[in-house]
């Protein structure tokens, strides 16, 4: 029984931890060039070799990617209370938002670039545009599938919209609203990390463009590396704060 | 005859606004007296909730007038306390928290909450001890039984003191046994302070306990069919379910029943 539990504790490291295992043998064993595919113990030594260099680029995308997430944040919760608490807007807004969410926003980013020049602010935009998409509308169906009872509670008690939006919707809505959090802060990556591919000279993206173009593959790969961590921290935390504060939802472990 | 505490005059409901929707409610009249309890019995989808929709204002009537306490009802009244057939208590609070939750928007009590909070605590707790939820006032609803969340619900469906309560068929889903010890405690709260009750129910038995007079409604389209007095004194206890008058009452509603479903 013990060892089934500790097993599930360790398998995330063991998991990752054998995924660069065979990564590594298999461009050992086939001798796979370092500029096609270097090995994660190369790339590693890169990030090492490079580390002041990374340090200051990964800072520099985590808090872009952070100011993007932090807009994506109010704006989805507005636009999915709105949305979610009124069939009119609902159908109004639908279309457009699904429009909005299929435009690839790497061809956006050229737009923002003409309107506030490389650098930050088209990266904090593009991270804040690819993400807000899955809060807006987790929000708003946490807040459109109200059980009708639950609403007519409140209702026959004489209760305002907004006294059901604030004692029901969103403390109802609120598992909703954290799930689309982890998602939307990986997205976040995703969209300044391809801005600043595309236009600046800092951050992660401009870190691997450069080395890419110098066909340093070793620090292309440490930046991928890095990239991916932070995004596995960020989930990590959005997952313990969803745990935390909306313990009713999931019911497995008891309340302490 | 005097108006009453609650009177609906030709009442017509349709569903959705079209002068030819299908009619849910047609030509129903009631009178029902300050602090009496009445029982709403009828074949299934003969419109027995929205009955209780049209009183607490929730829905609009689309022809007659439904006057509660000498007004025309516009809107959702917040004299009304209700229950439903689902407890609907609120997963994230606590059952206390719940009981509380009228409190929070129900005028005079919502702008004195949190000076007289501890106030309202012990109001709570003396009404869950009552129905026998001592000490489960910290539980979340996931942690209580069916039976005990159904309590919890009608405690917070009674804590603001409403003058009238709407129940919609609030036992329906519970075992004989919790069923029947609910109604003695629905009973007893109702004997300590009098207020009006509408009962919806398809538990003839149930109707026959508790309530003073008994409506019989006709299939869809609802209309009240028969108005029966419940000679039965009170207070009612397990052992007059055995009693005769009890069985020809329940009976004879049965008959009526069967007559509205063959019709």
């Amino acid at each position: 029984m013990s060892k089934r539990f500790d097993l599930s504790k360790y398998s995330p490291w063991i998991a990752s931890i054998g995924l660069f295992v065979v990564w590594e043998v298999v461009v050992r064993g086939l001798r796979v060039p370092d500029y096609i595919l270097p090995t994660p113990s190369a790339s590693l030594l890169a990030g090492w070799t490079f580390r002041g260099a990374i340090w200051m680029h990964a800072l520099q995308t985590l808090l872009t990617t952070l100011a993007g997430f932090a807009i994506a944040v109010v704006f989805g919760v507005v636009l999915g209370a709105l949305v979610g608490s009124s069939r009119a807007i609902y159908s109004a807004a639908n279309p457009i938002l699904i429009g909005f969410n299929s435009v690839p926003k790497v061809a956006v980013v050229p737009i923002l670039v003409m309107w506030f020049g490389i650098g930050t602010v088209p990266a904090v935009f593009t991270a804040f545009l690819i993400s807000f998409f899955p809060i807006v509308v987790n929000v708003a169906t946490g807040l459109a599938t109200l059980e009708p009872e639950l609403r007519d509670v409140l209702r026959s008690l004489g209760a305002s919209r907004l006294d059901i939006l604030l004692k029901v919707g969103f403390p109802r809505a609120l598992p909703f609203f954290f799930a689309s959090l982890k998602v939307s802060v990986t997205l976040a990556f995703v969209g300044s990390v391809m801005s600043e591919t595309v236009a600046s000279n800092v951050g992660m993206g401009y870190l691997m463009m450069s080395a890419s173009s110098k066909f340093n593959m070793p620090l292309v790969f440490a930046g991928l590396l890095v990239i991916a961590a932070m995004g596995v921290a960020m989930y990590g935390i959005f997952s313990i704060v969803e745990r935390r504060s909306t313990r009713w939802a999931m019911r497995g472990a008891p309340t302490a | 005859m005097p108006v009453g505490f609650v009177d609906l005059d030709h009442v017509t409901l349709r569903y959705g606004g079209d002068a030819d929707a299908p009619l849910a409610l047609d030509e129903t009249s009631m009178k029902i007296a300050k602090g009496e309890f009445i029982a709403v019995v009828g074949p299934s989808g003969c419109g027995k909730s929205s009955l209780l929709k049209l009183v607490s204002g929730l829905m609009p009537p689309s022809d007659g007038n439904v006057i509660v306490n000498d007004r025309e009802v516009s809107g959702p009244l917040k004299i009304v306390g209700m229950a439903f057939q689902n407890p609907t208590l609120l997963p994230w609070r606590t059952t206390l928290q719940n009981v509380l939750l009228p409190l929070e928007i129900v005028e005079p009590y919502r702008s004195s909450g949190r000076a007289e909070r501890k106030t309202f605590e012990a109001k709570a707790m003396a009404l869950l001890a009552k129905v026998g939820l001592a000490g489960f006032e910290d539980k979340h609803p996931w942690e209580l039984s069916g039976g005990m969340q159904q309590r919890a619900s009608l405690c917070r469906s009674l804590i603001h003191e409403p003058d009238l309560l709407m129940l919609d068929e609030p036992f329906g889903a519970l075992d004989a046994f919790t069923r029947e010890e609910l109604w003695d405690i629905l009973q007893g709260l109702w004997m300590e302070r009098p207020f009006t009750v509408i009962l919806v129910t398809h538990d003839l038995r149930e109707a026959a306990y508790l309530a003073d007079t008994i409506y019989v409604m006709s299939k869809r389209p609802g209309r009240i069919l028969v108005r029966r007095e419940n000679p039965l004194p009170r207070p009612r206890d397990q052992e007059v379910t055995f009693s005769q008058d009890f069985i020809d009452l329940v009976h004879e509603l049965r008959n009526h029943i069967r007559v509205v479903r063959a019709a």
